[in-house]
């Protein structure tokens, strides 16, 4: 029996065309996957995201702990704050990656992955357990009782505001008044809703997180006074094309336990020099001797079918003309022109209108402008290395 | 409900054909593109390549996924519809028109005991 999140029934009555998502049965599109897409960088979008993980991590040694498991600095964070961050092996591969939402001093919201909840809470609680003589570290797991909705796009900030009264519990004053990772708690109906200026679109936008009982009023309310502002629900399919337009990284594709943060290119949100942390010295070493292979962004260069996990990368034929005269010299093909990297996440982008993906490369195929090709079904089609995003509003 | 013409034929596969003397014209069902939305990519195979009944013979990608296409029909390949190649969201707009995938040279009387009438497809769909 798949899991289902507190709006099924709204997403149902919106037609939405449902998917297994990680154990979930989550709408992957309501009208199609283009028009949604257009929507949220046009206007505004609204997504269920209530399938995500809600863990709390508090205590009075609740910031130095996380600060020993997540690599970005919690230092840096003042309370109303929130910070992308990755938890990782001691191998350095990736356990999860994470928004760590600062909401008092000792107090933590960590939203993580749908599919990584019970690997995150098994690690956070191992970590305590290990955390010195401390044991006031407490993590509680808010998953079930608590859903979210992400409503993005430019026109989010105009009508945000009309949902709640009054001003935020923290420090802010409206809903529009937060500035980028900055996060709030407005009353909604009989409790306290958390909003955070965050997303994983690109766009302007706003995350809210509710408890269960809150989130059809607050998904009722968002459809109702966004209207006017051409607001639509969107469904997995646009999120997964807005943030591959993005570079943003999927866990399962993009990040495993096999795979570091250094790796994977973030490694601006590893903190080498905050302390000791779990994957340090491997992400240190990581970092000091260059790693064998990168995460990249490309684009497809001609008209293709768009590109797909597992799709196998080669050196661009017509970039290296020297690998047709090495095959003429009766060498066999593999020696000469071996599989580079992989594609882990692919798909025809609909602000682009052509294909683009991610994919892990050899480190000497992964700067920018490199021509690379993509196997598609055995036939090859040319596409290049990228910056991210690969999409820029203009 | 989906659009399913009388005067065709269909697969289980969700193809549609329509013979006209000894040509078969091959795309896919209104309700095949409802189910793999915005179609984004249709890869056709080569004129004069000949196809057995369902050999897999073309591909239809979508934003989500890519899905397969088999012949209902043996026939050699005789024309290709180049507009796709520009316009892929013809296999959506236009299904069983401006739409069409391929037509096939067929040999002789065509087996169709395999495929479907319209009340048949739409019992299948269940749409019935």
């Amino acid at each position: 029996m798949p899991k289902r999140t507190p709006l099924y029934q709204q997403h149902l009555a919106l037609g939405a065309r449902c998917i297994d998502f990680g154990g979930w049965e989550m709408p992957v599109q309501y009208t199609g996957i283009v028009a949604e897409h257009q929507a949220v960088r046009t206007a505004a979008g609204v997504f269920d995201i209530s399938h995500m993980g809600e863990i709390w991590v508090g205590g009075a040694h609740a910031s130095g702990f996380l600060n020993q498991t997540l690599t970005n600095d919690i230092g840096l964070l003042a309370v109303g704050e929130s910070q992308y961050t990755l938890m990782c092996n001691e191998a350095g591969g990736v356990i999860d990656d994470l928004y760590v939402y600062r909401i008092a001093n000792e107090a933590f919201l960590l939203m993580v992955n749908a599919t990584r909840i019970s690997a995150d809470l098994h690690w956070l609680e191992y970590q305590a357990s290990n955390h010195g003589e401390d044991r006031s570290v407490k993590v509680e797991n808010q998953s079930e009782q608590t859903g979210a909705i992400a409503v993005q796009g430019s026109a989010t900030p105009l009508f945000i505001g009309e949902l709640f009264h009054g001003d935020g519990l923290i420090s802010v004053k409206r809903p529009g008044d937060l500035v980028k990772n900055q996060v709030d708690a407005w009353n909604f109906g009989t409790g306290e809703v958390y909003v955070a200026r965050t997303g994983y679109t690109g766009e302007e936008g706003f995350e809210i997180i509710a408890p269960n009982e809150q989130i059809v009023a607050l998904w009722d309310a968002v459809l109702e006074i966004g209207r006017p502002h051409g607001i639509v629900p969107a469904g997995l399919g646009a999120r997964d094309t807005l943030r591959l337009e993005m570079g943003y990284p999927l866990y399962g594709h993009e990040l495993s336990e096999e795979i570091s943060p250094i790796e994977a290119g973030l490694g601006y949100f590893v903190k080498v020099d905050k302390g000791k942390f779990v994957g340090r010295s491997a992400l240190m070493k990581q970092k000091d001797e260059r790693p064998k292979k990168k995460l990249v962004a490309f684009k497809m260069r001609d008209k293709s079918p768009p590109p797909r996990q597992g799709y196998e990368v080669y050196n661009n034929l017509e970039a290296r003309k020297d690998l047709k005269s090495i095959a003429s010299a009766g060498l066999k093909p593999q020696d000469t022109d071996p599989v580079i990297g992989t594609v882990t996440s692919g798909t025809q982008s609909p602000s682009l209108s052509c294909g683009i993906g991610m994919a892990q490369v050899h480190i000497d195929r992964a700067r920018e402008g490199t021509a690379i090709d993509i196997s598609i079904r055995g036939k090859r089609y040319p596409a290049t290395v990228c910056k991210k995003p690969l999409y820029k509003k203009q | 409900m989906s659009n399913i013409p009388d005067s065709l034929r269909y697969a289980k596969s969700h193809e549609w054909v329509r013979i006209e003397g000894d040509t078969a014209t091959i795309g896919i069902t209104d309700h095949a593109q409802a189910e793999l939305t915005d179609v984004v990519f249709v890869e056709l195979p080569e004129t004069g390549r000949v196809l057995a009944v369902g050999d897999n013979c073309a591909v239809v990608e979508s934003v989500k996924t890519a899905s397969d296409l088999y012949a209902p029909v043996a026939g050699t390949v005789l024309e290709i519809n180049a507009a796709l190649a520009d316009t892929p969201e013809l296999a959506n707009d236009s299904p069983f028109d401006e739409g069409w995938f391929f037509k096939l040279q067929i040999d002789g009387e065509p087996d169709t005991a395999h495929l479907l009438d319209a009340a048949g497809y739409a019992a299948e769909i269940g749409e019935a």
